[in-house]
């Protein structure tokens, strides 16, 4: 058994690659071992484990309902105990079940901001740094005008316009969120556009559009994911504001920042009602942080260079 | 007989500051022509205008006696092609060395990628081991062996080398100045030198063109150089230069 470890980890370090694949996992070990190595980011890796298991299996998890209510007679407002591990609402429901299920709809926001604002900031960016000129000009003013905004304004004022729903907030979430990645890559590929390897390329003859696809790309999207993963926990306060405020996911839904807005009533008597969620919303905004950093060190093109 | 590569009068300007100016040559299909000259002196600029790299104020270049225009068609890359001054910088980090050579291979639609990359490979005298590695498992000269199989796999009929071995080590320089000089043998092909290293040009080149601020200042042959046949006393202190610190006796 070990004797098989030893060869695998022979195999992927190997200086010698001897195929395609080989090379490519034998530098994704490398990049996963750099990671191990951090504590932290692996402490940030396994909050971000458990909430995805978490929102899987939480019809398993969950003991009671999280949307229908209770027995508003005997169940309102009851404290933590082994029956409601972290006691009731006003309206009797387990808030234990509605933390768990509510880790769904963190997901989904968060994902969904990732795969909508990520590409778009990466392609807007790579293209302005690598035609610049007028091209460069436009992107860029068009992406300072989205970043002039406020974020959670812009996300109140199309909000308002669309109507108040999870989904609007995700895409009023994903327009204020791109900008910054644009910068990111714009930045990286300015650096990289007079490399002599993009140069080289140019000189195969290669098509633009190839070389920021094939070429500059894989140089900035490190970068970005670094800062989509640092984003994550301002996604998540952005969605869980957007709660708060009546402006996102409306009741019965368990998110996360609505159930502190109705735990915020009885905070000072019923303190559990809404720090439930806030810890919640605290220990996977804390996750998604540690495990940014961690991806940082890790993804390093620098340290991977070498 | 027409000539491989022909330049006159080009002129390249960055801003206001004109890097060349009025320079002018020509080099014969097979020939190994050498540009020398100081940093600054508008060397590279020139092979790089050729390349297409940098902005064309003046001037015409034709290839094989044809004018080339500004935007260079995919044919022109398939008979010219470049080899860069640092090796460090000019392979892709996160391109292992077969992913490299695929990819002139990819944008020009040149099938039987496997045996054509092998043969590179074989050709600048690394082996089969070295093709899934990245650059920075190579050392200074094995990058350079990789650059040189880049540019050749597309079989171009001119090749440019800006320094190609000043950032290597004596021992190293030596090796690959011999490489390219038995691939030039073995296939004809046509090379324009760039370097500030007089003694590099005279062992590769046949006739050199001294440059200073930008500017032509002398023509030679090597063996004018040999036998001392120099006309300007900027070459003569190129010469003295380039043998390097001598202590007063």
């Amino acid at each position: 058994m070990t004797n098989d470890a030893q060869t695998w980890r022979a195999w992927l370090t190997s200086e010698r690659p001897a195929s395609r694949r080989q090379a490519r996992l034998g530098r994704a070990y490398a990049a996963w071992s750099r990671f191990a190595d951090n504590r932290l980011a692996m402490a940030g890796l396994f909050i971000i484990l458990a909430l995805l298991l978490v929102a899987v299996f939480a019809d398993m998890i969950a003991p009671y309902s999280a949307v229908t209510d209770g027995d508003l007679r005997t169940a309102r407002l009851l404290p933590p105990s082994a029956m409601h591990w972290f006691g009731t609402d006003d309206q009797g429901r387990d808030i234990f079940a509605r933390v768990v299920h509510g880790s769904r709809i963190t997901l989904f926001v968060v994902i969904l901001v990732a795969v909508i604002a990520a590409p778009v900031g990466l392609l807007i960016g790579t293209i302005a740094g690598y035609a610049g000129g007028w091209v460069d000009a436009v992107l860029m003013r068009i992406t300072d005008i989205f970043l002039a905004f406020p974020r959670l304004v812009l996300a109140l004022a199309f909000v308002a316009a669309l109507g108040p729903g999870i989904v609007n907030a995700v895409i009023a979430i994903a327009i204020t969120s791109w900008p910054p990645y644009a910068r990111i890559a714009r930045a990286e590929t300015l650096t990289l556009r007079h490399a002599d390897y993009i140069n080289a390329v140019r000189l195969i003859g290669a098509s633009p559009a190839r070389i920021i696809a094939r070429h500059i790309m894989p140089l900035c999207v490190s970068s970005v994911i670094v800062r989509v993963t640092l984003d994550m926990a301002g996604i998540i306060l952005t969605a869980a504001g957007l709660g708060f405020l009546g402006l996102g996911a409306q009741p019965p839904s368990p998110e996360w920042g609505a159930m502190i807005a109705s735990g915020r009533r009885f905070v000072l008597d019923q303190w559990w009602v809404a720090a439930a969620p806030g810890v919640a919303i605290f220990v996977v905004s804390l996750g998604f942080n540690l495990l940014g950093d961690g991806l940082r060190d890790a993804l390093d093109p620098k340290a991977a260079g070498q | 007989m027409t000539d491989a590569l022909a330049i006159k009068g080009l002129a390249v300007v960055f801003d206001d500051f004109r890097a060349v100016d009025g320079v002018s040559f020509s080099v014969r299909e097979g020939e190994s022509f050498g540009l020398v000259g100081e940093s600054g002196s508008g060397k590279s600029t020139v092979l790089r205008a050729v390349a297409g790299l940098a902005p064309i104020a003046d001037g015409t270049i034709s290839i094989g006696g044809e004018t080339i225009s500004h935007a260079r068609s995919k044919s022109f890359y398939r008979r010219v092609q470049m080899v860069f001054q640092d090796p460090y910088g000019s392979l892709h980090p996160r391109h292992t060395i077969d992913r490299a050579l695929a990819e002139p291979l990819a944008v020009h639609g040149i099938g039987d990628a496997e045996r054509r990359i092998l043969k590179a490979l074989d050709e600048v005298g690394l082996g089969k081991g070295f093709r899934f590695r990245y650059p920075h498992q190579l050392s200074g000269g094995q990058r350079q062996r990789v650059a040189i199989a880049r540019a050749l796999i597309l079989e171009p009929s001119i090749l440019l080398l800006d320094e190609p071995t000043s950032a290597l080590d004596a021992s190293v320089q030596a090796e690959v100045l011999n490489l390219l000089e038995d691939i030039r043998r073995e296939r004809g092909l046509t090379y324009v030198l760039v370097s500030h290293d007089l003694a590099v040009v005279t062992h590769m080149c046949e006739r050199l063109l001294v440059m200073q601020h930008g500017r032509p200042v002398e023509l030679l042959t090597s063996a004018d150089l040999a036998a001392r046949r120099i006309e300007t006393a900027y070459t003569r202190e190129l010469m003295v230069a380039s043998q390097g610190f001598r202590r007063e006796a």
